[in-house]
């Protein structure tokens, strides 16, 4: 079957077979091999990509469903060489550590963004109840959407001197 | 942004990662990323019997299935000699199960086509004829006489595969008939699995013109796989190039060599194309190694005071079908003789019975070194039980019996040589930061008022590092580990080790090491690992042996570059190299602190301007074996209170003290904790993988096999108090597994306090609340 998809601004055209799914589209049609797949049960949250602006699991989500649509990967969030504050945050925060999870993490936490700019610890945490993390303890992660949160609201700079500052004495 | 990577002197701070920016950019290179040309893929075909004999496979109709390029059975292996494989414990395994398969999900054959999805569907395609056998699930059902014999291929006898002893049986016995007060508790750990994010694969690449196979491999231990790849293939090891790039998690289950792997270079072999093999998540939980599944049963003989005295265990380990259990040679149960813990007893006695079953073979070190988990948390539990029997508060009981900072060296009863610890002060930290005697307060209140809240105390000893080389091996190769340094010119260095991380940090911890005893900055050392053709050979990562094992090694390696470094310096100073002292950060003469020259000025000389008869060039490598184990400790507390309508256990507060000697980087210290306590909560609250009486696995994905999301986590609290290790290079002594083997006693400690009042001594892990609501309905507590 033809699609036509738009991925991080751009328009591909491919011929896929009707049952692939979009992570394996991504992946493998297009190269962008920062979705990864960790599950297929759709447990883990690691393929989670935007569609229409919407967090889906694109393990659960079919190539064609994706036409004549807009999708979002981790490829798409840096900007001009700038990386997103919400990958700043993660880096800063050491909300990662083998990164199988991250790019999945990323477009969760940035979505809730998106809808919620200044969401509580209950709420990040809800919003990435679908996501796992087997190495990080979820801690870090949280405060990285905190501190993502703070930073995209023009809290940046005092954001970024708390962890810092949290760095340096934690312990 | 990167927090301080430019500043001299970086050891102890927490410097931002310099592995992350690939990663946040979705530029990670793991296995499943690797795209070649002609790149074929397979697929597993598995068993659906726990048991059965194999009278027929058919698989002609996968044969002729679109894209299908290759199907092979154990047969095709049989005729490479390729059928069975080692495993790391030294039993074997079949690669693709011959007459009978022994456990659910075994593999029987493989597929190989052009896409991943003609090769599932032609898996389906193909016929195998199975006649179902009686199947044994319970270890202790294995080990009866009228239990059939499930490994008539090494012709045994019974389905043991090893009894193993530690300590003196004698003097304990003879302690118990004498002692005052004696405890009994039997404790199972249950069967868990590591669950990586990302499942295992590999990429098998042989190039026929050079003779020369490149295997890509989800791998902790890249040297240790290219020699047994080495030994099973009959291909030099030097035509065997593996390269493990990014590893999404590892947790001791990317250690064993897997029989996908094994099918994929023969693939790879016979068609001259590379093959691509990467499992799904149900492969990974029902077939690659599982961890624990410990029957124990532990008896404390004490005095009346509280003071220990002998300490006698028994225990029953499931190993499934084949031993492939990651323990070094000499010790068949791990470390598991480390289960007299921090306390001072004057002798003990452990055996272990490693039995066979119709599971999955295991098991694996899960984030701990060898058994040390099953240990630690017997011994914290089984005080617990002490503690309740005297009626005394468990902090005093373990302050009361705890080794001395004065004992060090200590010596246990069961042989091993402790470096270093202060437990008390450990402790003592614990139960001030945490308010200890306020929340005993609370407790008398609410227990008053009809509540449950609990108070759970586990402080465990660690033994990790594995060397040394004297007594540790792997598969006949001895442990120890290795760096190679090379200064460029300009000042810049790369540095190769033979572990593999899958996480833990080491691009930024190692290149702190090597940039403390360099002078040098962080950013400017490069660490390079996972590549068999560059690094030097190494065991790998996994049992926390990293820091102590590499961690050695390239600060020992570094040092060897500073004495030569020295004599380029003296020269360069223009005075003998005794008068040359090197301050941290440059090399000056002695008594004229004006002059000096730094590494770097020293690293262009090397290359530029020798002294006379000395070697030009400025690098180095060091294997270096280390002259014992370290031995980490910590404090952990768990504050939970539990709801009498649900059974739901919900952990208010918990804080994790630890002592892992000199930290490298306190951030990634701390992130290490906040997972391995995930883990352990995990084990505590919510895993186990149950088997049926037919041996069908009942949690083979993860809507049965729960992972912890961050709605069910606590929030951790972490302190640390700092013993260095006197042997280490630099007195670190691992972190990684610490909060995964201390933390399933706190927590269960924790429950059982909370439902003491109801007379409960124990409860199995993992505390799922309908056993919890189970309890407080048997005891008539309705809400
Ligand atoms: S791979 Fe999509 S949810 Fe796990
Ligand atoms: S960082 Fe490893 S799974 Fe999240």
């Amino acid at each position: 079957m033809k699609i036509a998809v738009k991925v991080n601004g751009r328009l591909y055209e491919s011929d896929v077979e009707p049952r692939t799914l979009l992570a394996y589209y991504l992946r493998e049609t297009l190269n962008l091999t920062g979705t990864h797949i960790g599950c297929d049960t759709t447990s883990c949250g690691a393929c989670t990509v935007l569609l229409d602006g919407e967090a889906v699991k694109s393990c659960t989500v079919l190539a064609v469903q994706a036409n004549g649509r807009e999708v979002m990967t981790v490829e798409g969030l840096e900007q001009n060489g700038q990386l997103h504050p919400v990958q700043k945050a993660f880096w800063e925060a050491h909300a990662l550590q083998c990164g199988y999870c991250t790019p999945g993490m990323l477009m969760a936490s940035y979505a809730l963004l998106q809808d919620n700019p200044a969401p509580t610890e209950a709420e990040i945490r809800e919003a990435l109840s679908g996501n796992i993390c087997r190495c990080t303890g979820y801690v870090n992660i949280v405060k990285a959407v905190q501190l993502a949160a703070r930073e995209l609201s023009g809290e940046g700079q005092e954001a970024l001197q708390e962890v810092e500052a949290h760095g340096a004495s934690s312990n | 942004m990167a927090l301080r990577q430019t500043e001299l002197r970086p050891l102890g701070k927490p410097v931002g990662r310099k592995e992350d920016p690939r990663l946040i950019r979705g530029k990670g290179r793991y296995v499943d990323d690797i795209m070649l040309p002609n790149m074929l893929h397979l697929c597993v075909v598995r068993s659906p019997y726990a048991h059965a004999r194999i009278r027929r496979i058919d698989a002609s109709a996968a044969l002729a299935a679109p894209g299908v390029k290759l199907v092979l059975t154990g047969e095709d292996l049989a005729k490479m000699n390729l059928a069975w494989m080692p495993t790391l414990a030294g039993d074997r395994q079949m690669v693709l199960a011959t007459e009978k398969v022994l456990f659910q999900y075994q593999e029987v054959a493989a597929v190989v086509a052009e896409t991943r999805a003609q090769a599932e569907d032609a898996a389906q395609l193909i016929e195998v004829d199975y006649e179902p056998l009686p199947v044994v699930v319970d270890p202790f059902y294995a080990l009866s006489p009228e239990a059939p014999i499930l490994r008539d291929d090494k012709e045994k006898k019974s389905n043991l595969i090893f009894h193993w002893e530690a300590g003196d049986r004698e003097e304990t016995e003879a302690i118990f008939r004498e002692a005052p007060v004696v405890v009994k508790q039997d404790v199972r750990f249950p069967r868990v699995h590591p669950s990586p994010l990302e499942p295992c694969g590999c990429v098998a690449d042989y190039d026929t013109a050079r003779s020369k196979l490149t295997f890509y491999v989800t791998s902790q231990a890249p040297h240790a796989h290219r020699t047994v790849l080495a030994l099973v293939s009959g291909l030099p090891e030097h035509q065997i190039h593996v390269i493990s790039p990014d590893v999404g998690g590892g947790f001791g289950n990317k250690v064993p060599v897997y029989p996908g792997y094994v099918c994929a270079i023969v693939a790879s072999l016979k068609l001259g194309v590379p093959v691509k093999w990467i499992e799904t998540r149900t492969e990974n939980i029902a077939s690659t190694h599982f961890a624990r599944d410990y029957h124990m049963t532990a008896e404390i003989a004490a005095r009346e005071d509280g003071k220990v005295l002998a300490l006698r265990v028994k225990t029953v380990a499931d190993h499934g079908a084949f031993d492939g259990a990651a323990d070094p040679s000499k010790f068949p149960a791990g470390l598991f003789s480390i289960v007299t813990g921090s306390y001072d007893f004057k002798a003990a006695f452990v055996e272990v019975d490693g039995v066979h079953t119709n599971k999955p073979p295991g098991g694996v070190a899960y984030r701990c070194s060898f058994r040390v988990t099953e240990a630690a948390y017997l011994i914290e539990r089984v005080m617990d039980v002490l503690a309740r029997r005297l009626g005394m508060d468990p902090a005093e009981l373990r302050m009361r019996n705890f080794i001395r900072k004065e004992q060090f060296p200590y010596r246990s009863p069961t042989g091993w040589v402790y470096d270093s610890g202060d437990y008390e002060k450990t402790l003592t930290l614990a139960l001030e930061r945490i308010g200890y005697e306020e929340l005993r307060r609370e407790q008398a209140e609410r227990r008053a008022r009809g509540e449950f809240m609990g108070i759970g105390i586990s402080t465990f000893t660690e033994i990790v590092g594995a060397g040394p080389s004297h007594t540790f091996d792997i598969l006949g190769l001895k442990m120890f580990d290795s760096a190679q340094i090379r200064v460029h010119p300009t000042g810049k260095v790369i540095a190769r080790l033979g572990v593999r991380h899958q996480g833990q940090g080491h691009e930024t911890t190692f290149a702190q090491i090597i940039a403390e005893e360099l002078g040098l900055t962080v950013d400017d050392v490069l660490i390079e690992e996972g590549d068999t053709d560059t690094a030097p050979y190494g065991l790998g990562t996994y049992a926390s042996r990293s820091t102590p094992t590499a961690g050695g090694a390239a600060a020992l390696c570094a040092r060897r570059i500073r004495q030569k470094a020295r004599k380029i310096a003296a020269h360069l100073l223009e005075v003998g190299e005794d008068d040359v002292v090197w301050d941290g950060t440059a090399f000056s003469v002695q008594g004229l602190p004006g002059r000096s020259v730094t590494m770097k000025d020293v690293a262009f000389a090397a290359y530029t301007n020798v002294p006379e008869g000395l070697e030009p060039g400025l690098e180095a490598s060091y294997y270096y074996d280390p002259p014992n184990l370290t031995f980490p400790n910590g404090a952990y507390i768990a504050v939970v209170d539990i709801d009498k309508g649900t059974g739901a256990v919900k952990v208010r507060r918990f804080l994790a003290v630890d002592d892992c000697g000199t930290v490298i980087n306190p951030m990634i210290v701390e992130g290490q904790v906040h997972g391995g306590l995930t883990e352990g909560f995990a084990i505590a609250f919510m895993q186990d993988i149950p088997y049926d009486a037919d041996g069908n696995c009942l949690a083979p994905n993860w809507m049965d096999y729960l992972v912890p999301t961050a709605l069910d986590t606590p929030h951790w609290e972490t302190d640390r108090t700092v013993t260095p290790s006197p042997h280490h290079p630099i007195g670190a002594k691992g972190v990684g597994e610490s909060p995964n083997v201390g933390s399933p006693a706190a927590f269960v400690n924790a429950v059982v306090d909370a439902l003491s009042p109801l007379g409960v001594e124990h409860i199995d892990m993992p505390i799922y609340p309908w056993k919890v609501w189970s309890i407080l309905r048997a005891h008539g507590v309705t809400e």
